[in-house]
């Protein structure tokens, strides 16, 4: 396996954008990618797009293709392909893009994820999709409900609260105005939270993220390439995936993410790390409560401490371990199919030292990308 | 929607689970290989308990309060199904039994959903 | 030695559901404008019950099935034919026995279909569960009347039209034998529903003598007269209740006492229950008889028609569990206001 560094990084602004189609959000991410690795785009060699469901949120298929078309990559004829597991297939198809290049089979690819929701359908239905449509879906148990019955779960086990939760939003809808990319540019208080009606018992509408338009796309190159072409290569020391039971019944502890834990541990020991080491991180904040999770299984924190962190502020910005200041899924919006990716672009400026007023001071950080309640997690680390 | 539904109607009616004689564990919905034992599994469906307590619960505010609650039944399997009653009578841990009630209707004209909820038991 | 009495047929068990919800006759009259204390002397009913908005005829038929099933333990795959009788089946073309049969584990070698007779659909299974068993065609038969009746909004009828139902596992050995049925039917318009119409009509005091008392009394001296039986015979006496007064009247005009109808006089607590109300008056009642109590049951049903039975209780019901009696259910309330039983009716969508 060869190393392989993110040599490129777009994203598109996050949010209901009306005015541009699907076409028109990808290519401006793809483009800002190009012009930032300085590359003409011939040098691609291969594309993986990472979308949830262009059938039902445009009516339209065979979205790589689509993609390579538009982007003028259908010329050199290269493979696009498009890789799905909800709203985890960002993460994937970083993933997917980085197996093509650490393998040796290609020296540059672009791994792109995008997600237009506005034009048809309805958003939450169909990212509800990524639940067990059968068992849970049939019964009510949506996205936001699932979410709910674990965080009122982990309220009672461990004594976490409504203000805990609030909290995390606080923290990222914070970050969220340093972001220009970000779909919420405004601070909100934990009142604000509490105050918002209830979507899913104990959730309220400001603890869960919006799901937007955006599109994001990151080119990845072998080390040797890498070298060539840019001063600031951002390596990508570890990049895994793993899954678990998709309905949270079939689950014994639905208060961990087996997936996440996995998933982190293999990216350690593949890093050489420990969590003590990750400086800063990007994680899938679609609810509140994932964030705490996503503190507890990833090894941030012991399980049933996840919400000290955010009590204690070690996560915010100016603390010892910031994560999400992109502002998150919560204050960028969460572009389904974009998301992971857009996590690798921020960790990416983080670590090149190019994240204007979010900066963090950080040399190595972790991005965690889930879909749905946790079936799929992909973890991604990442050192300058 | 038709054939989905009607497929797997014996489930949704009433409460049924596999069990597997290899490795002992109880699985909801029933499934015809065991996953944890895969290939030596010997898996056969089984009736499940009647009754179980909530271990967690949601009430979902769009429109009509919906409650939806993760169950153990008395076997130790879980579920997660819908509560039918007043969201002031649902907490954590308490008793609740099986119930038959419609989940809705593929709208005026289509077919109505019928299947397993949940009611406080007593 | 004694030699058993193999071909004594009837009912081998029962079981009954009444949705929790109830409203009072008050709460209706105050949105009408009307006088409540009237509409209660007059029609002798209090409440009646209101099914849960997740609720209609095949949950409660279901619920009163599973009952039955769990009551005497028989493998719900013996049973050999499963009839629905309502006039509230929630499709117009699909079978509510189907649901029933698939909810309880029948299996699929039944003989199954809906029925329709107004309120006496439930009695009318009852009476094919019979035959099929006294042939030898079935082993058990299950036989349900259950209805989530429909009053136009307004309408006299809809102080009493309310939720419930009931269901009787037919079989040899039972706890209650059916003696005798007997029926009397004319063709006689006093209630009915046109096709796609969502309310029915009626023909106000016509209901009353040229079709409710006419059917009743002819059914159950019918009865009588063909099996030898006087109102004495009897322990206990059940009438159809479209209200408490009708059965009242149509016990004195036959010669019985308010003590023999009193303890299914269901009607009062929960109104017309439809192909559900004898029904659950059998339940109540069988939920307090003795071995070899003798009880008359005789529905009626609009269109018109009366089924009349004599059943006597065996030996066999000192053994089988009845609780929760009928008039514990009954009990079992929650109080709803007017918009809210809209809301449970369906009436008013979201």
């Amino acid at each position: 396996m060869r190393r392989v560094a993110v040599v490129g990084v777009g994203c598109s602004k996050f949010g209901e954008l009306w005015e541009r189609g699907f076409r028109d959000i990808v290519l401006e991410a793809g483009a800002e990618a190009l012009a930032d690795a300085e590359l003409e785009g011939r040098e691609i060699e291969a594309m993986y797009v990472g979308n949830m469901s262009g059938g039902r949120y445009l009516g339209q298929e065979h979205i790589a293709a689509l993609i390579a078309d538009y982007s003028g990559l259908a010329e050199f004829g290269i493979p696009a392909t498009r890789v799905e597991a909800a709203d985890a297939s960002g993460g994937l198809a970083v993933r997917q893009a980085y197996m093509a290049v650490a393998s040796g089979l290609h020296e540059i690819v672009i791994a792109a994820g995008a997600e237009k929701v506005t034009d048809v359908g309805d958003p939450m239905e169909i990212l509800s999709a990524s639940v067990d449509m059968e068992w849970e879906g049939f019964v009510g148990g949506n996205l936001p409900a699932l979410y709910a019955i674990i965080a009122r779960m982990h309220m009672e086990s461990f004594g976490t609260t409504e203000e805990d939760l609030a909290m995390v939003s606080v923290k990222n809808h914070r970050n969220g105005v340093k972001n220009p990319k970000a779909q919420f540019r405004r601070e909100i208080k934990v009142d604000d939270v509490l105050r918002s009606p209830y979507v899913a018992e104990p959730l309220k509408l400001l603890d869960c993220a919006s799901i937007s338009d955006g599109a994001a796309a990151v080119i990845l190159a072998s080390e040797d390439v890498a070298r060539e072409i840019t001063d600031t290569p951002v390596y990508i020391e570890a990049c895994t995936q793993a899954s678990d039971y998709i309905a949270l019944h079939s689950r014994k502890d639905i208060l961990t993410m087996k997936a996440v834990v996995k998933a982190a541990r293999d990216a350690y020991k593949l890093a050489r790390i420990e969590a003590k080491d990750i400086q800063v991180a990007e994680v899938h904040d679609s609810f509140t409560i994932a964030e705490i999770l996503a503190y507890e299984d990833l090894g941030f924190s012991e399980k049933g401490n996840g919400a000290e962190l955010i009590r204690e502020g070690v996560t915010e910005i100016g603390g010892d371990l910031p994560v999400n200041p992109s502002g998150g899924l919560k204050a960028c919006g969460h572009a389904v199919g974009a998301t992971g990716v857009r996590q690798i672009v921020e960790l990416t400026l983080q670590l090149r030292g190019d994240a204007e007023k979010r900066q963090v001071d950080a040399e190595r950080g972790l991005a965690l990308s889930i879909g749905g309640t946790g079936a799929t997690a992909v973890v991604s680390i990442l050192g300058r | 929607m038709v054939p989905r539904f009607w497929r797997k109607i014996k489930y949704r009616y009433d409460l049924k689970g596999s069990y597997c004689e290899n490795c002992g564990n109880y699985h909801y919905p029933p499934r015809n290989f065991c996953p944890v034992c895969r290939r030596r599994g010997r898996v056969k469906e089984v009736e499940l308990p009647d009754e179980g307590r909530v271990l967690s619960y949601t009430i979902i505010r769009e429109g009509e309060p919906c409650i939806v609650a993760l169950i153990e039944l008395d076997n130790g399997i879980r579920i997660i199904s819908q509560l039918s009653c007043d969201p002031s009578e649902v907490e954590i841990g308490i008793r609740v039994r099986k119930a038959f009630r419609r989940y809705g209707e593929d709208g005026e004209e289509g077919i109505i959903n019928y299947g397993t909820k949940f009611v406080p038991a007593n | 030695m004694v030699k058993e009495e193999v071909c004594m047929t009837g009912i081998l068990s029962y079981g009954s559901y009444i949705p929790k919800f109830r409203i009072r006759v008050e709460e209706i009259a105050r949105v009408w404008g009307e006088d409540a204390e009237k509409i209660k002397s007059g029609l002798g009913v209090y409440e009646k019950s209101v099914p849960g908005i997740d609720e209609d005829a095949a949950t409660i038929a279901v619920e009163a099935a599973r009952e039955a099933i769990s009551r005497s333990k028989i493998d719900p795959s013996e049973i050999g034919a499963v009839f629905v009788g309502s006039e509230s089946h929630p499709y117009a073309v699909k079978p509510t026995a189907t649901i029933v049969g698939e909810a309880i584990g029948a299996g699929n070698e039944y003989f199954s279909a809906d029925l329709e007779f107004a309120c006496k659909a439930g009695s009318a299974g009852m009476q094919i569960c019979y035959a099929m068993v006294k042939s030898g065609m079935i082993k058990y038969g299950l036989a349900i009347g259950a209805d989530t009746s429909q009053a136009r909004p307004g309408d006299a009828l809809e102080y009493a039209a309310a939720a419930g139902g009931a269901a009787f596992i037919i079989g040899n050995n039972p706890i209650a034998e059916i003696e005798a049925t007997y029926s009397y039917t004319s063709d006689t318009p006093d209630f009915w529903r046109r096709d796609l119409q969502p309310y029915p009509s009626h023909g106000g005091r016509f209901t009353g003598l040229p079709a409710y008392f006419r059917h009743v009394i002819s059914a159950a001296k019918g009865l009588m007269e063909r099996h030898d039986f006087k109102p004495e015979d009897f322990d206990y006496a059940v009438f159809h209740m479209p209200n408490a007064k009708f059965p009242v009247r149509a016990a004195k005009m036959l010669g019985f006492s308010s003590e023999q109808i009193n303890p299914g006089l269901v009607v009062k607590a929960i109104g017309n229950t439809y192909s559900g109300s004898s029904l659950l008056g059998l339940c109540a009642t069988l939920d307090i008889a003795e071995p070899d109590d003798r009880i008359l049951l005789v529905s009626f049903g609009s269109g018109a028609g009366s089924d009349a039975f004599a059943i006597r209780v065996t030996d066999k019901i000192e053994s089988y569990p009845r609780e929760p009696a009928v008039w514990d259910k009954i009990e079992r309330k929650v109080y709803v206001d007017y918009a809210i039983y809209l809301k449970h009716r369906r009436k008013i969508k979201a």
